[in-house]
């Protein structure tokens, strides 16, 4: 009786006391959400300005130094290729790449650039076990090749489908994305290549703070150019690329089910009871293992000793 | 007014023998330049020769100029503060969308309440904002090299040369 006892007191007493070290931990980790860097900088994509001209690309390539491309940076029939069924997207030679949109009702086409959006909280680096990823206080995610081990998980987190994997290098795993021009350009204050590049000014270059206010000019001094929304602002948490357009982003193939939230939210929870999971229950279920069979082994043990006797 | 004529657009305005006056025209045509050559970001397209005199009898004076020049533009943004605005004494597009656009001095410069016009186009997207959407509208050219030339280093850039395949470390990638 007086054994049964201690085992109900030690279950109690462990339950007890791994729910109170499992949940102020999760409770902290839930609060702090993280509003990006203070004078991060960032890009405003203005969709009705961009004529297809492919500068950015090339720019990019330079900057980059990027392998040449299979079809010169003016020749235009790249916005007819498809891949998969899918139009042209970032791979390990170019880190940007602009398409084609034909849309319904508009006598003529919009272009939209695709690179890394740089997110504030950004997915790939919250998903990376390694921390190959980085967000710095300029805005930029860049990453380091050198602890990647290249089990590609970024690719999967990333809700734009931006990281690439180089797979033509199998024994030197490195995720190829656009950086924000960081080391060259954006420590210096400096615009990006593509930004530099452009003919039309598709891009503007600032604080994020400043260009959101710039976007919300547009729109509220051109009110019938754009629609009301700048994708981006709220967009997976925020991004440090946002984009005005001057139809639904669905029909320019902006991927509008991106929840408002980072993507991190949806696991933080969950993911900060895994390493307490990991080391209290092998510990706490051992215990339990061991008092639950030891009235048997006694048992056992008196019985045994009773026929010997 | 003439000397501020003079400026028009870029460094290098050609003043060669004056415009006949255009009838019913509100502009100064003897102030304005026949030919203006824009060639201060002339790297990767040559520079182009633009036919002031020309593009004078195409469109208005404020439709490239917007407040400064000739009628008051009327746009409802504009109107706003610059309903009773004088004739400005620039008329060149340099003398307010700058070379360099974007950098940090320009950057930091935002945070200034007093400045209403934050997001003035640089020279370029001054340029080809302006330029652009009328050419398209005008049937006009309106592709690059319509109104300026590629560079040996525009066509290093953009790839269209064999010396710039030869050179990059994988020329076997190409195809072309």
């Amino acid at each position: 009786m007086k054994k049964l006892i201690n085992r109900r007191r030690f279950l109690q007493g462990s339950l007890v006391a791994s729910a109170a070290a499992t949940f102020p931990l999760a409770k902290n980790t839930a609060a702090a959400t993280f509003e990006g860097y203070p004078d991060s900088m960032g890009v405003l994509v203005d969709l009705s300005r961009c004529v297809g001209c492919r500068s950015c690309e090339a720019a990019c390539n330079k900057e980059q130094n990027l392998p040449a491309p299979e079809k010169p940076f003016n020749d235009f029939s790249v916005f007819d290729e498809l891949s998969h069924g899918q139009k042209r997207r970032t791979d390990e030679t170019r880190y940007t790449v602009v398409n084609r949109h034909d849309i319904p009702g508009l006598n003529h086409p919009l272009f939209r650039k695709i690179q890394c959006n740089h997110c504030l909280e950004p997915a790939c680096l919250t998903s990376c076990f390694v921390n190959a990823y980085t967000k710095t206080p300029e805005g930029a995610v860049i990453y380091d090749a050198s602890v990647c081990v290249g089990c590609r998980t970024c690719m999967i987190a990333c809700p734009f489908n931006i990281p690439a994997f180089r797979y033509s290098s199998a024994f030197d795993p490195k995720i190829m994305k656009c950086i924000f021009c960081h080391d060259t350009r954006l420590v210096k204050g400096l615009p990006p290549a593509c930004v530099e590049a452009c003919p039309q000014e598709v891009m503007t270059f600032g604080r994020r703070t400043d260009i959101l206010e710039m976007g919300r000019q547009r729109i509220r001094e051109n009110p019938a150019a754009y629609v009301d929304h700048i994708y981006g602002e709220h967009e997976a948490g925020g991004t440090a690329w946002m984009y005005l357009s001057p139809v639904p982003f669905e029909q320019v193939e902006f991927n509008t089910a991106v929840p408002k939230e980072p993507i991190l939210n949806y696991v933080k929870d969950f993911l900060s009871i895994v390493p307490m999971v990991l080391t209290i229950w092998p510990a706490l279920f051992t215990g339990i293992h061991l008092l639950a069979t030891k009235k048997e082994k006694m048992e056992q043990q008196k019985k045994s000793e009773g026929s010997e006797s | 007014m003439k000397t501020t004529h003079r400026t028009l657009f870029v460094a290098v305005a050609l003043l060669l023998a004056g415009a006949s006056p255009g009838l019913g025209q509100t502009m100064d045509e003897y102030d304005a330049p026949t030919t203006v050559t824009i060639d201060s970001l002339s790297e990767l397209y040559e520079p182009v020769i633009f036919s002031h005199v020309r593009h004078t009898k195409l469109a208005g004076c404020k439709d490239c100029h917007h407040h400064t020049t000739g009628h008051q533009d009327m746009h409802p943004n504009c109107v706003r503060c610059h309903l009773h605005s004088p004739p400005s004494q620039t008329v060149s597009c340099k003398d307010c969308h700058t070379r360099q656009q974007f950098y940090p001095e320009q950057v930091t410069e935002l945070s200034n309440p007093n400045i209403y016009h934050i997001d003035k186009p640089g020279l370029k997207g001054a340029y080809h904002l302006n330029c652009i959407p009328c050419h398209v509208e005008k049937n006009a050219p309106s592709h690059c090299e319509g109104c300026h030339a590629m560079t040996d280093a525009g066509k290093d850039f953009f790839y269209l040369t064999d010396k710039t395949s030869a050179t990059t470390k994988n020329k076997d990638n190409r195809v072309r």
